[in-house]
């Protein structure tokens, strides 16, 4: 199997403190990995790290087989060497934020097909037309024209999902996607993800929400103090850790979401 | 108050309006390029920040008539500006006064399109930034519409006080309204009158200047509209 998504080594510190310990991950394609622990533990900067929202100290990061290019800087970390190379290899990932971040003076439709015609250079007759065969999908398809400010949490995310989506993502990378919602809304967003997961789509997600990532992934990574502390199947991680931290840190989340 | 001289005042002073409106129109549209300008190097590298500074620093802390002096009077006690390219432009007063007004108003619009990027949400930067958009593309399609709608009403403001300010430019023999006012009142002496007629025409103008940003803020805005029953944003009650 191809891999979608390779780390090695990857290590970023935020001034004196070391968030990632060198956290090396192979996601190959199709698969669906969990990245969960407790807040601080890393998984939101490694998401991050994957796109290079945060450039990593140290560390190489390949998209598709495709390494991103790296130069030295003087401080001894590093920097991307090829702005091109970081667009052309952003453009070939879906990003889904906690905080849905879409633009705001931009209606649902104009938000999906802003990046496909701006940045892939795609007609605008084919990015609407997929944009709204991908609305449909989200459930979003009578909301094409609406602002973001008039919709529900659990619908700007999944108009978020559909803006990935329409990127046509080598890989799909959640960070958080349900926390910033209000309960009764989680559901129709999971609803969505799940739905991607089962079309065999390649995803990292980052998650507090348990038993969902132990039913859709096919693997969960439990991150700890900026390292992986275990992974495995789902079935391992969630129900029979064999590491302390996780065993107790899937007990309390596990009951908590009970 | 005569009626008839009113409106023979009213009629001399509207020959004066489409100087007042040109004055008007070019240098707020110079003065608004200058601004994005300014405000995009002010929030760039150091040195390129500190001149800006500087520049809104002493635009913004000197009377506009007094710069505008400088540049009638001033500039052309430079034998290399009488030489150069720019004296033909230089030696007008039409062209002092556009440049004057398009300088200072650039000094005031740059800080208000400055307040208008800093308010631009972050996760928009970054979900333009993710979706492989940077430099030019990602201020014209995500940064500079978002700031700009934001620094619109605060524009309108400052759009409003350059068409009263052109008034200044009678200063350097400019007729327009205020030009044309001064004229009748040295001829008449009916100075009451004349500054009425005068004033009904910068109100009229600055009506339908209102009205127009208005339209163009409802425009730019449909996501901040109220929908149907949903609450309304602060301060729309209407």
């Amino acid at each position: 199997m191809t891999s979608a998504v390779q780390l090695t080594e990857l290590r970023k510190s935020f001034g004196a403190l070391e968030v990632l310990k060198g956290v090396s991950l192979d996601a190959a394609t199709g698969e669906v990995i969990s990245i969960i622990g407790a807040s601080g533990s890393g998984k939101s900067t490694l998401l991050r790290c994957i796109p290079l929202l945060e450039v990593p100290d140290s560390g190489k990061i390949a998209i598709g087989g495709e390494a991103l290019r790296m130069r030295k800087r003087r401080d001894g970390r590093q920097e991307p060497a090829d702005r091109r190379q970081v667009n052309r290899i952003r453009s070939e990932l879906g990003f889904v934020f906690q905080s849905f971040n879409l633009w705001a003076h931009m209606t649902v439709l104009q938000n999906v097909i802003e990046a496909p015609v701006h940045v892939q250079k795609r007609s605008r007759a084919e990015a609407v037309a997929e944009g709204e065969a991908i609305l449909e999908k989200v459930g979003m398809a009578d909301k094409r024209d609406a602002y973001p400010a008039h919709l529900s949490g659990g619908q700007q995310q999944r108009a978020a999902i559909a803006r990935a989506l329409a990127m046509r993502p080598q890989a799909l990378l959640f960070d958080e996607p349900t926390s910033a919602l209000d309960p009764e809304l989680v559901g129709e967003v999971l609803r969505v993800i799940r739905g991607l997961a089962e079309e065999g789509r390649t995803m990292l997600i980052v998650t507090h929400e348990m038993a969902f990532a132990a039913d859709v992934s096919t693997r969960a990574i439990f991150l700890h103090g900026g390292q992986i502390e275990e992974q495995g199947p789902p079935a391992q991680v969630f129900r029979e850790p064999t590491t302390e931290r996780c065993r107790q840190f899937v007990t309390r989340h596990l009951n908590r979401g009970a | 108050m005569e009626l008839s001289f009113l409106a023979d005042t009213m009629g001399k002073l509207l020959a004066g309006v489409p100087l007042t409106l040109n004055l008007s129109f070019l240098s707020i549209a110079l003065g608004a390029c200058l601004a994005v300008v300014l405000a995009l190097l002010r929030a760039g590298f150091a040195p390129a920040a500190w001149l800006v500074r500087f520049y809104v620093y002493v635009l913004r802390g000197t009377p506009l008539l007094l710069q505008l002096f400088l540049i009638y009077y001033g500039v052309g006690q430079f034998a290399w500006i009488r030489e150069s390219v720019l004296w033909p432009f230089l030696r007008e007063p039409y062209w002092c006064a556009i440049l004057a007004l398009s300088l200072n108003t650039a000094a005031y619009g740059s800080e208000i399109i400055r307040g208008g990027l800093q308010s631009v949400p972050s996760g928009a930067i970054e979900a333009a930034r993710v979706s492989g958009m940077s430099g030019a593309l990602l201020y014209r399609r995500i940064v500079l519409p978002l700031a700009i709608r934001q620094a619109l009403p605060a524009y309108g403001n400052e759009i409003i006080s350059m068409v009263k300010a052109t008034s200044l430019a009678s200063i350097v023999t400019l007729m327009e309204v205020s030009g044309i006012s001064y004229a009748i009142i040295s001829e008449t002496y009916r100075a009451l009158e004349v500054f009425l007629c005068a004033g009904v025409i910068y109100l009229l103008i600055n009506f339908l200047l209102t009205r127009a940003i208005a339209w163009l803020e409802y425009r730019l805005n449909p996501h901040l509209r109220a929908q149907r029953t949903s609450a309304k944003p602060i301060g729309q009650i209407a």
